[in-house]
């Protein structure tokens, strides 16, 4: 569709602590329910643990903590959304948790704005932009700035 | 392969296979100079590669090949012995060889003019002082005066199939004399019985040439395995018509000496091709092995969902039978010998012996023992750095030798082998031995270690793999630059091996390399710390205890357990990986041990062995050092691999603190 209209975007919409973000659709591989994980100690916290996704053994990102968000456990709304990023020039898959998965949706790019650098509680690299969806402000997180 | 390979290609991978059979012919030809069956494998090798790499276009190969050929054919025809200069002047022709075909932007024609001169000048020297083109007079070989062969050749049935073409050999005879041939149909069955595509015909040829009787093994020098030749001298007025070939005249021995040879390497091809091989791209062998390990990890599920159902135990043990035959298989494919690896070296060592000036005799065994493929391509630059220092530090000059009463030529030995789970490869060497004081001065001075550390032997040679260590006193070309041993130990470490080094002062070094069989699969030994479950690479158990009360509550200051008089260091791994909670009531001990070196892992519980197919971790975790892999369980559910040497390494750190803190203590 993007095709058609190249203002329209698709993104995955998810919840988190509150706060909506915007995943690019491209990018999401599968949705998953939580299954359980393993801790790696010594990892950095925003990465403190792997899962197995048929037979790959994937790193699972938490945004909370890159988001400065306080920690939650894992309900029956929480799933986990299978990425694949382009990190350091290799594709990369990982995981990461929501707290829900609202829809797959198109965001107009026009409503699209650069993150303002101040008045914000959060670290603005971590931002690609804010939009606006149904009277929503929503975040699109620069992911590749969040894993590195 | 895929259908659409480039061709030329094919001709660079089999002039690499061609090239190494070569460089082995021509080391071996130098400890045995008269063996003609070397000989003529150096030459059908370089005759090959001449054919087909005008075949492919590669045509400055073909020439420079062909110029290297004409060469050496005055070695095969015992003209000139291949001594050692001639030797190591055919080894550059080959490595110029190698160059026009990998990087012809590099193999400047300058070089190649140059090493043609030095080869005829080599062979003509060492000939009986004529050119070449004039061949001497040797009765038995042929003269300029015309004379006359009868010869009588019969092919094998399937020669055609394989390529050859009769009518071409005679061709190539006509063109070098008088050819009279007749045709013998004797063996053409009935029509009904003929298979269109077998040779059913044989060959009387009375051939007349000023050429030596040696071109006309050359004409037949490619189907001599699949021909019988006959070749008889007719004296001069004797040219009648060819008699008719029932006649049981006596003849020359079928085998003329070339041939000999020749046919003694088809035997060794007709074994081998009994196992005939195939090309396989690795990565569908990667591939497969991906599909392979996730088949164990399905079956090892399906054990244990038989063992808590009941019902499908007999299905499960069955497929757990073929699951390991099927792994066993695939692992099979992968090993490939040693041997392809140690023929590199012996053309290190003779170039090593030329450029130091030592006489350098390399023995091998254990050429058949097998390893992954992979890690036999990862280990080819470390044992380079290892030979270099020994044939560099650990060998004496001659002089020392001499008066150490050894034997001139120093000697390397490349041994590998089997060791339950592991494959253990040696380089040692009968020079000098490490020399304690100096590595420990050395050290020292660095600030390695500090003074009067007290450090065991094991721990003084560790130090050697230390990056930028080195105790030569100049820096050659060859070694010294303390650049190497390092690679060693990282590069085996990283493919959870360990580096050992026993030396005797006077009678010479030894290091050993424990590799693992595989990178794929290991067996590993499952516990549990707190709530989360770890593999212990079993190769690296040596033991378990269980922590006694005793040594539990003493060790809050001093963590060292007494194992039959020894103290080994332990880490507590609950601490480290940082579990909060009080830990089991009987917390086991796991002694694991690398390069001599013992430390003990604290764990809550062993679970027991686990067949551990090794999934690596991504970069997001490429900080954590304390894991070197992960690997899925039974249930589904991931378990972390522990590096091995990274606990140890951090066991020691502590053992050196805590002799530092109380010396009385060591």
């Amino acid at each position: 569709m993007s095709d058609v209209e190249p203002s329209l975007r698709q993104v995955l919409m998810l919840g988190l602590a509150g706060e909506v973000f915007a995943l690019d659709a491209r990018q999401v591989r599968e949705i998953l329910d939580p299954v359980p994980v393993t801790r790696v100690p010594g990892a950095q916290s925003f990465v403190s643990s792997v899962l197995n996704v048929r037979g790959k053994v994937i790193p699972l990102a938490d945004l909370r903590v890159r988001f400065g968000m306080p920690p939650a456990s894992i309900t029956p709304d929480s799933r986990f959304i299978v990425l694949e990023i382009d990190l350091a020039g290799e594709p990369t898959t990982i995981g990461i948790v929501a707290d829900k998965v609202y829809e797959v949706t198109e965001l107009d790019a026009a409503t699209l704005e650069k993150a303002p650098p101040i008045g914000m509680r959060w670290q603005p690299e971590f931002i690609a932009a804010i939009a606006k969806w149904k009277d929503e402000f929503i975040i699109v997180p620069n992911m590749k700035q969040i894993l590195n | 392969m895929s259908e659409n390979a480039d061709p030329a290609d094919i001709f660079r991978q089999e002039s690499a296979e061609l090239l190494e059979l070569l460089e082995q012919a021509l080391l071996d030809l130098e400890r045995s100079p008269g063996d003609r069956d070397l000989i003529n494998t150096a030459f059908r090798a370089l005759h090959t590669i001449k054919g087909s790499g005008a075949m492919f276009g590669f045509d400055q190969v073909a020439a420079f090949t062909h110029e290297f050929e004409s060469a050496f054919d005055r070695v095969r025809k015992g003209e000139a012995a291949p001594d050692r200069e001639l030797i190591a002047i055919a080894l550059n022709a080959k490595d110029f060889i190698r160059s026009q075909i990998e990087r012809p932007e590099e193999a400047d024609a300058v070089i190649g003019v140059c090493i043609l001169a030095d080869l005829r000048k080599l062979v003509a020297a060492a000939g009986v002082g004529s050119p070449p083109e004039v061949a001497p007079a040797r009765p038995a070989e042929g003269t300029s005066e015309p004379s006359t062969w009868r010869l009588r050749f019969r092919f094998d049935k399937d020669v055609l199939v394989n390529g050859a073409n009769p009518l071409l050999l005679i061709d190539e005879l006509r063109s070098l004399g008088e050819c009279r041939a007749t045709v013998d149909c004797a063996r053409v069955p009935a029509l009904d019985e003929i298979e269109p595509d077998a040779c059913y015909l044989d060959w009387d040829v009375l051939f007349t040439t000023e050429h030596p009787r040696s071109v006309i093994d050359d004409v037949f020098l490619f189907v001599l395995d699949e021909m019988e030749l006959k070749v008889e001298p007719v004296a001069a007025g004797e040219t009648a018509a060819p008699a008719a070939p029932t006649s049981d005249a006596p003849s020359t021995p079928v085998h003329a000496e070339p041939a000999a040879g020749a046919s003694e390497a088809s035997a060794k091809r007709a074994g081998a091709k009994e196992t005939s091989t195939i090309r396989v791209p690795a990565e569908r062998l990667d591939e497969m092995m991906d599909r392979v390990g996730e088949l164990v990890i399905a079956q090892a599920r399906l054990t244990q969902l038989a063992a808590a159902g009941g019902g499908a135990m007999g299905v499960a043990e069955e497929i757990e039978r073929l699951t390991s035959a099927l792994r066993d298989a695939m692992m099979g494919i992968r090993m490939v010998p040693f041997g392809s690896l140690f023929g590199r070296f012996r053309r290190l060592v003779h170039d090593l012996s030329r450029d130091l000036g030592k006489e350098i005799d390399l023995t091998t065994a254990g050429e058949d023992t097998e390893l992954d493929k992979t890690m036999i391509e990862r280990l080819a630059d470390p044992l380079v750095h290892v030979i270099r220092n020994a044939a560099d530090h650990g060998l004496e000059e001659p002089e020392a030798r001499a008066k150490a009463g050894k034997p001139k030529a120093g000697r390397i030995s490349l041994v590998a082998r089997h060791a339950g789970a592991e494959v253990l490869i040696s380089v040692g060497d009968d020079g000098r031995g490490l020399d304690a004081k100096r590595i420990r001065a050395k050290a020292e001075e660095g600030g390695l270690i500090a003074p009067n550390a007290v450090l065991s032997d094991a721990e003084l040679h560790q130090l050697l793999f230390h990056p930028g260590f080195s105790t030569a006193k100049t820096v050659s070309a060859v070694s010294g630059r303390g650049v190497g041993l390092d690679v060693v130990k990282r590069t085996t470490e990283g493919m959870r091996g360990s580096v050992d080094v026993t030396t005797e002062p006077g009678q010479g070094t030894q290091i050993t390399l424990r590799l693992p069989l595989t990178l794929a699969i290991i067996e590993g030994l499952l516990v549990r710390v707190a709530g989360a479950r770890y593999v212990v690479p079993l190769t690296a158990v040596e033991e378990c205890v269980e922590l006694s009360a005793a040594d539990d509550s003493r060790s809050k200051e001093r963590s060292f357990l007494n194992i039959r008089g020894d103290l080994v260091p332990f880490l507590r791994l609950r601490e480290l990986f940082d579990e909060p909670g009080e830990p089991d009531a009987h917390q086991k001990v796991v002694i694991v041990t690398a390069a001599d070196t013992r430390v003990g892992l604290v764990v809550d519980q062993i679970i027991g062995s686990h067949q551990t197919v090794i999934k690596s971790l991504s970069k997001l975790h490429a900080d954590v050092p304390s894991f070197s892999g992960a690997t899925i369980l039974g249930d589904g559910a991931v378990a972390l691999i522990l590096d091995v040497p990274h606990l140890i390494a951090l066991g020691q750190a502590r053992e050196m603190r805590i002799k530092a803190s109380a010396p009385e203590f060591a």
